[in-house]
């Protein structure tokens, strides 16, 4: 009845992540954050971030609204990256990319650890953005200062 | 009517999509086209094609001859008073846009109103927003009721004799809400307001009489009733449209070029410069001949009686809201809201069961504010649509309940 193409999109494990976003809510200040949006489906990340002296991630929640796959997305963003270095998060994100868009094989995919669930988007180009909106915000709260 | 036949007359919709036989419920989106504008589009590029109104040779002589055919049915369909006064456009943003761009910068001051709604098209407030920005000019919006109607005791307070312009939507894209246009219209004129409706969703779909509706402006698409893409009407009151200067500068518009300044011709041509999209014109000509064969009334029954039936059997969802007027009375779409999964999420599952339906907000962000979604899924229809498709879309949205809970 149901396509493979929409089960390996919708795995319980990313609707698992989208009814219950982990780390989900506020950062107090101080820390970095950064609103993220897809004007033309309307889904909103807002990420905030809170960096080391040495550059390690200590802390990262979200909040936002929209479609199951930028939901589980972030959330599952925000498991994996916590306690990484920036230089790390920034692999991960990279190797996410490069999965959730087909662009090659990861460098570690083992580091991608559930990430890799979300490669089901591959064959849904025009989810892409959703897979990738929390990670967009999350490099602009870096970027940020 | 032999509603069934009626729809063996568009071949697309004869297919399987991800297995499963398509159902297209995106017509408020985009309709689909019969043969009989397909074998018109063909056969005027297989026989007829050649530029309008410049050349001498038959090949134009026939393509003018279509071409200004198409202006006069179209005249017809609305019920304007001469054909001169239809103008063709890209579409209804193109001809809200030139209003905007022509009498509203000749005509709008500082201290002016332009008065619209809470539940317009983005289309039907940017060009407004734009013009008042030139101008000076204030947009105000008479705000949407729950029930999704125009809050009528607002209509009083703001439609005052600052007023110049009054512009909203006939049949709402986002709700279904068929806005009271004669009565509105009525009450605008006499405060002296010049008013523009927005039919990009009740041509085709209802009769359509602009001297009936009283309307200065009326602006449509072809390709929402059965016609082309890139084609559309702006229909304009003719002691209006000689008042205005023109938009677009080029050729076909004008009298006479000298290297100091330009005389330009009377309307419709002053508004049409360069060449037309000529195949879409002709097209649209015959998506009107083959409507008027079915008659609007009986498309506008068959579409109030898809629009109930889907707003009565959707109820039956667990977690569904439907927006929109629930009294019976709304056009041929029903948006609604499920507290299971996101529009997204639902288009894209109801895709994978060869269901055609648009998720998002249907460029009306103002009115998704207003009813605090972040967007909604949009089953639209038309009258090649059965209660057979809205039966099979039920089960769908059932089947999703059970995937996304």
């Amino acid at each position: 009845m149901l396509s493979d193409d929409l089960r390996d999109l919708y795995q319980q494990v990313i609707l698992d992540h989208s009814r219950n976003p982990r780390n989900s809510g506020e950062l107090p200040p101080p820390c970095l954050h950064a609103h993220g949006d897809n004007p033309s489906c309307g889904d909103e990340i807002d990420v905030w971030v809170r960096v080391s002296d040495k550059g390690d991630i200590e802390d990262l929640k979200f909040t936002g609204q929209g479609c199951a796959i930028s939901q589980a997305s972030a959330s599952m963003m925000t498991q994996k990256i916590k306690g990484k270095s920036k230089d790390e998060a920034a692999a991960v994100r990279e190797d996410f990319r490069r999965v959730v868009m087909g662009d090659g094989a990861p460098t570690n995919e083992d580091a991608l650890g559930e990430l890799i669930l979300l490669e089901g988007v591959q064959k849904f180009p025009q989810r892409v953005k959703c897979a990738m909106l929390a990670w967009r915000a999350l490099e602009q709260a870096l970027e940020s200062k | 009517m032999d509603w069934h036949r009626i729809r063996s007359d568009f071949p697309i919709l004869d297919q399987q999509v991800n297995g499963h036989p398509l159902v297209y419920l995106d017509s408020a989106a985009s309709s689909q086209k019969p043969r009989a504008v397909i074998q018109t589009l063909s056969r005027y590029y297989e026989r007829d094609n050649a530029n309008v109104h410049r050349a001498l040779h038959e090949l134009s002589n026939r393509a003018t001859e279509a071409f200004e055919a198409s202006r006069k049915k179209v005249a017809r369909f609305i019920g304007a008073a001469t054909e001169d006064e239809i103008i063709f456009t890209r579409g209804t943003t193109e001809g809200i846009n030139l209003v905007a761009n022509t009498w509203g910068t000749q005509n709008l001051r500082a201290g002016d109103v332009i008065l619209i709604t809470g539940m317009e098209h983005h289309s039907n407030i940017v060009p407004w927003q734009l013009l008042a920005q030139r101008t000076g000019a204030t947009l105000k919006y008479i705000p949407v009721l729950d029930d999704g109607t125009l809050d009528s005791a607002a209509i009083e307070t703001l439609l005052t004799e600052q007023v110049k312009l009054f512009a909203f939507v006939h049949i709402s894209n986002s709700l279904g809400t068929i806005n009271p246009a004669k009565e509105l219209i009525a009450k605008a004129k006499a405060l002296g307001a010049v008013t523009l409706l927005d039919g990009a969703q009740s041509a085709g779909h209802m009769p359509i009489d602009v001297q009936d509706l009283g309307c200065d402006f009326f602006v449509f698409s072809g390709h929402k009733m059965c016609g082309p893409t890139g084609i559309g009407v702006l229909y304009g009151r003719m002691a209006l449209l000689e008042t205005m200067p023109p938009w677009h500068g080029g050729g076909e518009m004008i009298l006479t070029v000298t290297m100091e300044s330009s005389t330009y011709k009377a309307p419709p041509h002053r508004f049409e410069a360069g060449t037309p999209d000529i195949s879409g014109v002709i097209g649209l000509g015959a998506a009107i001949d083959y409507l008027e064969a079915i008659g609007l009334e009986n498309i506008q029954r068959h579409d109030h009686n898809l629009a109930n039936y889907a707003v009565q059997r959707m109820t039956e969802v667990p977690g569904i809201r439907i927006l929109g007027p629930q009294n019976g009375h709304r056009g041929a779409l029903a948006a609604f809201h499920l507290d299971f999964a996101h529009p997204h999420d639902l288009v894209e599952f109801a895709n994978s069961h060869g269901v055609a339906m648009r998720g998002g907000h249907h460029c009306t962000q103002p009115l998704m504010k207003r009813f605090k979604v972040p967007g909604t899924t949009r089953a639209s229809f038309y009258f090649y649509n059965t209660l057979e498709e809205i039966n099979r879309l039920v089960e769908v949205l059932l089947l999703a309940r059970k995937f996304f809970t």
